[in-house]
């Protein structure tokens, strides 16, 4: 086990390399937007592993509510933590972009809206598990997490009403959409190594919420047989 | 008993406790008033500008206050140890959570009829639209708010914090029921837009919530 997280480890390490020196260097600078584009090859990655954590960490809700297993709680909790922490690059990235390109840090747009507030309910989400500390926190915060989900889906559809600033789609979308291949390069490269590095996130915070739960066990079991051995 | 008589015990046990005590309607309603007068002074409103915000106000207000009601719904059962005694009991928790979230229902309600007049009063307002549309908002409105309120009261008040997380995990959830809300609301004040779509948003909403919490509320409610 810690062999083969080693080798992935590395892996991902590599990837992450040869990504930031693929989008450092190897694309072509943007012609209108400039150098500050570059940001793009961390940002659009970034959403993405998000977009990853955020169903696995639903399911794991799902699941766990009907198994009741640890395991998958230990899933759910590391989807949870480690979506937020993308989530929260995805909204420092973006102002970063949006200053010299839009020339504002923030709008309420679409996008960027519904961002925030799926960073707010999974802000809460952690909230909850984190003052619930023994008793009944598993099930509680998954039932929480099947309400977020759900939320989420009319978060988008809620502010589908007001007007969108964000970038039109640039793959798939029209005759003009569509980029240089060695941004596609770069680009491709580095979705690859945040997956990557989003999984090995999710890993290491699964084994150490394994751990966690394996110490309570072995302290409510030693607790209780020291019970026991005492009412004799 | 049935479902709906263990709804109906419940219902007037709760309904009798705030007839008697009128806690959960004067914190409410004197909560509330604070937060409108503190607005009004923080902001100096033409009328027409008040217009515009009235609606943001209204459920700003409302949202804020109703969670001092829903705290109170299931911090009063902690006493006596009377929520485990109903975990114990065969009674449905259906009925349960369907008795405290029209309780707290009617409650937010009183609040609102309350509350409106004081509104037109302190913010000169005169809608232009229909004012049926008002009454369904606020129906609707109250029912998204209360629903997950309950749902999630029942959640907090099993944590350490109690009090303090039931806002923390309710005003994120109840960000997109409050944007239609005000949608809805503002549209009718101004006359500008339409309040149907809002409105059938809110009735969607109100729905699949009640669907969702009625699934779950055994599970959190038999937790440990």
């Amino acid at each position: 086990m810690r062999s083969k997280f080693a080798i992935f480890a590395l892996f991902t390490l590599a990837l992450l390399s040869w990504g930031l020196y693929q989008a450092l260097v190897g694309a072509p600078t943007e012609a209108t937007m400039g150098p500050v584009q570059r940001i793009f090859y961390y940002h659009v990655p970034n959403a993405w592993v998000m977009e990853l954590c955020f169903p696995l960490n639903f399911l794991a809700s799902i699941i766990y509510l009907i198994t009741r297993k640890p395991a998958v709680d230990a899933f759910a909790v590391a989807t949870a933590e480690v979506g937020v922490v993308f989530c929260t690059v995805v909204l420092l990235t973006g102002p970063i972009w949006a200053r010299p390109v839009w020339g504002i840090w923030w709008t309420w747009d679409a996008r960027l809206t519904s961002t925030l507030v799926l960073w707010l309910i999974y802000i809460g989400y952690l909230m909850l598990r984190k003052l619930s500390t023994g008793g009944p926190n598993p099930v509680l915060a998954a039932a929480f997490a099947i309400f977020g989900c759900l939320d989420a889906v009319f978060v988008f559809m809620a502010i589908r009403w007001f007007r969108t600033q964000h970038p039109q789609p640039v793959f798939g979308g029209g005759a003009n959409s569509g980029i240089d291949p060695r941004m596609m390069h770069a680009f491709l490269i580095n979705m690859l190594a945040f997956t990557c590095y989003g999984a090995m996130l999710v890993w290491i915070r699964y084994t150490l919420e394994r751990t966690r739960q394996k110490v309570d066990e072995a302290h409510a079991m030693k607790s209780l047989l020291h019970h026991e051995a005492g009412a004799k | 008993m049935s479902v709906l008589g263990i709804l109906r015990v419940t219902l007037t046990k709760d309904l009798r406790m705030e007839w008697r005590s009128k806690d959960a309607i004067n914190s409410m309603l004197f909560f509330a008033l604070l937060v409108v007068v503190i607005f009004s002074f923080s902001f100096d409103l033409t009328a027409e500008e008040s217009r515009q915000i009235a609606g943001g106000l209204i459920w700003v207000a409302l949202l804020f206050a109703a969670v001092v009601a829903l705290n109170q719904t299931w911090a009063r059962e902690l006493r006596n140890q009377v929520l485990d005694a109903y975990r114990v009991s065969p009674a449905p928790a259906e009925s349960l959570f369907m008795a405290k979230t029209i309780g707290n229902f009617l409650f937010v309600a009183v609040l609102e009829l309350l509350m409106t007049p004081l509104f037109i009063v302190f913010y000169n307002l005169r809608s232009v639209g229909p004012v049926y549309q008002l009454v369904l908002a606020s129906l609707l409105g109250n029912w998204a708010l209360v629903v997950n309120g309950t749902f999630f009261g029942a959640m907090s008040i099993r944590t350490r914090s109690r009090e303090v997380l039931l806002p923390l995990i309710l005003f994120p959830i109840s960000i997109p029921a409050l944007l239609a809300m005000v949608g809805a609301t503002t549209s009718t004040l101004t006359g500008e837009g339409s309040a149907h779509l809002p409105l059938v948003f809110l009735a969607v909403y109100d729905v699949v919530f009640t669907l969702v919490g009625l699934f779950l509320f055994e599970t959190v409610l038999q937790a440990e």
